[in-house]
């Protein structure tokens, strides 16, 4: 049997191992894309087996029951059923069971049985199990159950040569259809209970690590501390490794678009090369070491197990504002930069929280708010103590991160007012044991990610920068003119529209128009109000505070400084939002949200400023 | 008792998981996570805040419930 490829569809209990399975199989040739219309992650790879044929491997999301509303668990059971639409009905299925949770884990497996279409069992984790001292009858379980079982150890090399030599083989036959109602339902526990009684003894139920671990990672006070720690040294190591990489390749591509701009005769081209493209697409990629940093944390936390604890310990703190406890990891994350924060929400299984935890990352102070906030708080706030203890700098910036945490806080309680869906949504979460992670699936987890944020979103933001750079540099200022050259642009001219709507915030015309380019990247407001001013740009941030503080007042910078904390931005954001939600709408939502909020704050900090100072 | 009200450490026995109302979907999930009368279950720690949620073991996995989903389960201690 060598012609022809053979569909095989990959499913099983959530932390059964499958996508450590998965990635044994088919090494790196994974295509990860989206089901249509939802956002449910669609994992599709290949491998050849000894035979030659060709398998197409599908790897379904992990599932405890075919019985519940979750498009997830729908999508698994209308893909095996052949019912979802473009979705080729698969020739096989295998079902993944981890060996050391079988109770739980076996009664999926009758339930996928019953669907009466071929299926391989693949008893996950032997060598877990055997270091349990969990012993099961294999041959008399594969009678019992009337399904090919074999051994699998997916973490090993060549601990999948079983199942691939079952695969490649003839296809089993397929057990037969039974029909799905309540009452077979409620029997499935006891012919697990029959099941486990005939084939499995373990000496205990529990593995002693995670019994002596969790005693600690979950004690009320130690977990919370062994959390804190956690969650600083991830921090640190953002900043620490993250940031000066992206520094680096910002500086890098502004070399490149210089010397590339040498070759280029002056005049429009040149200019699109080097500020539309080069300054663009360094934008873009010097997000990449921030996010994969953060996803190589995140990764390193999901897979050994942590990342349920972090959520079981946090989840009455979040629930209070709307949240859960798996808002907490993409929210902090969101204090380094939104966009990995917002691609890490996958993590939240519920589609209402995933969501509310969406509309409040972005309010979290992101590392490219600094250089805005550095700038004016450096220009406009003295540098003396309060208290005798605090610097008052310290103080304002500390203040304006802490307006970021309450503002989250405070939208996340608005969302749960208004949603019109009140119903009880369950925690109902697994603690999985805890594993070493791997060096493999981590390094897949990451090339996934970037592979995601490179391909999907460079485009959406190469082309609003290029437009960005459009307004900003046509139409060419007049002969004879003496102002800098965006004045005279469309930029100009809509900064000049747009302090209609921002005059009752403080902001002049300039501020107004800083705030297009900061649309693209917050940062920019810096370089583009050295412009307007100017002043020699970056090099020269005294000189630009200077320019500053003569044009206009304390009370329009606070103004300005909270408008930062709280405005829709940056467009990158908004478009990761787009992708991660599949909606225009949720965007908009975003967008005007953050808008009124920033514009109600900024405007009751510019009134109530003016009246003291 | 309910599984709510259970003591930190202490082991039950399920008696049944009731449906807080019609159509309940959770009370549904926990009936296939393996919450049905006979097996035995051990809280085996609280959050923080209030105690909640709960971690319970069941079989050889551990789930945390809210208080509310944990109310569904009654249960019979056992000494």
């Amino acid at each position: 049997m060598s012609a022809g490829s053979l569909r095989i569809a990959l499913v099983g209990n959530p932390n059964c191992g499958k996508t450590a399975l998965f990635n044994q199989l088919t090494g790196g040739r994974q295509k990860v894309a989206n089901y249509a219309g939802v956002t449910v992650e669609r994992k599709e790879g290949r491998f050849s087996a000894p035979s030659g044929r060709v398998m197409q491997i599908l790897d379904l999301p992990g599932t405890y029951s075919f019985d519940a509303a979750s498009p997830d668990e729908q999508i698994t059971r209308d893909v095996l059923e052949g019912n979802y639409p473009g979705e080729a009905a698969p020739d096989l299925i295998i079902c993944v069971a981890d060996a050391t949770n079988l109770r739980l884990h076996l009664r999926f497996v009758l339930e996928v049985k019953r669907l009466g279409r071929p299926v391989v069992l693949a008893l996950n984790m032997m060598d877990a199990a055997r270091h349990r001292g969990v012993t099961i009858d294999v041959p008399e379980l594969q009678r019992r159950l009337g399904i090919p079982v074999v051994e699998t150890i997916a973490v090993k090399r060549g601990g999948t040569r079983a199942l691939v030599e079952r695969v490649d083989g003839d296809l089993p036959d397929a057990p037969p259809a039974l029909p799905d109602d309540p009452a077979s339902r409620a029997n499935l526990h006891d012919e697990v209970r029959e099941l486990m009684a005939a084939t499995v003894t373990m000496p205990r139920a529990t593995a002693v690590i995670d019994d002596v671990l969790d005693r600690w990672a979950l004690h009320p006070v130690f977990g919370v501390l062994t959390l804190a720690v956690v969650m600083f040294l991830v921090f640190q190591a953002v900043y620490a490794s993250g940031k000066p990489m992206s520094d680096l390749i910002g500086r890098g591509f502004t070399w490149l678009g210089e010397h590339t701009a040498a070759v280029l005769p002056p005049g429009p081209l040149h200019d699109l090369v080097v500020s539309g493209i080069f300054g663009g697409l360094g934008t873009v990629l010097g997000f990449l070491p921030v996010i994969l940093v953060l996803f190589f944390f995140i990764l390193m936390l999901e897979e050994s197990g942590y990342l349920p604890r972090a959520a079981f310990l946090l989840d009455r703190l979040m629930v209070s504002v709307g949240l859960t406890g798996r808002s907490f990891i993409p929210l902090l994350s969101s204090f380094a930069c939104a966009i990995p924060g917002i691609m890490g929400t996958r993590s939240i299984t519920d589609p209402r929280d995933r969501l509310a935890t969406i509309l409040v990352a972005p309010l979290m102070t992101c590392s490219a708010r600094l250089p805005v906030y550095a700038l004016l708080i450096g220009a406009f706030i003295p540098e003396r103590r309060v208290f005798g203890l605090f610097n008052l700098q310290g103080v304002v910036l500390f203040a304006l991160y802490v307006a970021g945490i309450t503002g989250a806080m405070a939208v996340g309680w608005v969302i749960k007012r208004i949603r019109r869906d009140k119903s009880e949504h369950a925690l109902l979460m697994e603690l999985p044991s805890y594993r070493l992670p791997r060096a493999r699936d981590i390094g897949i987890g990451l090339w996934e990610r970037g592979a995601i944020f490179l391909k999907r979103l460079t485009g959406v933001i190469l082309a609003l920068t290029v437009l960005m750079w459009f307004i900003s540099t046509f139409p060419a200022p007049p002969e004879g003119a003496t102002g800098p050259a965006i004045n005279y642009s469309f930029a100009g001219h809509l900064g000049r529209f747009l302090q209609h709507i921002f005059a009752p915030l403080g902001f002049n015309w300039q501020i107004s128009l800083s705030l297009i380019p900061a649309f693209a990247a917050r940062e920019t407001a810096v370089a583009t109000l050295a412009t307007v001013y100017a002043v020699s740009g970056d090099a020269q941030n005294g000189g630009l505070a200077h320019a500053l503080t003569g044009n206009f007042s304390l009370a329009s910078a606070l103004s300005l400084l909270v408008w930062f904390a709280f405005a829709p931005q940056c467009m990158s954001t908004l478009a990761v939002i787009r992708r991660e939600t599949n909606s225009w709408r949720n965007v908009a939502i975003s967008f005007g949200y953050m808008f009124a909020v920033a514009y109600a704050a900024s405007f009751i900090t510019y009134q109530v400023a003016r009246l003291f100072v | 008792m309910r599984l709510s009200d259970l003591p930190k450490g202490a082991y039950a026995v399920v008696e049944r998981v009731e449906d807080a109302h019609a159509d309940d979907l959770i009370a549904q999930r926990l009936r296939d996570l393996g919450f049905v009368a006979g097996e035995q279950v051990r809280l085996v720690a609280c959050g923080p805040v209030g105690a909640d949620p709960l971690l319970i073991q069941i079989g050889s996995t551990r789930f945390a419930l809210r208080r509310a989903e944990a109310a569904r389960v009654t249960v019979q201690e056992v000494a």
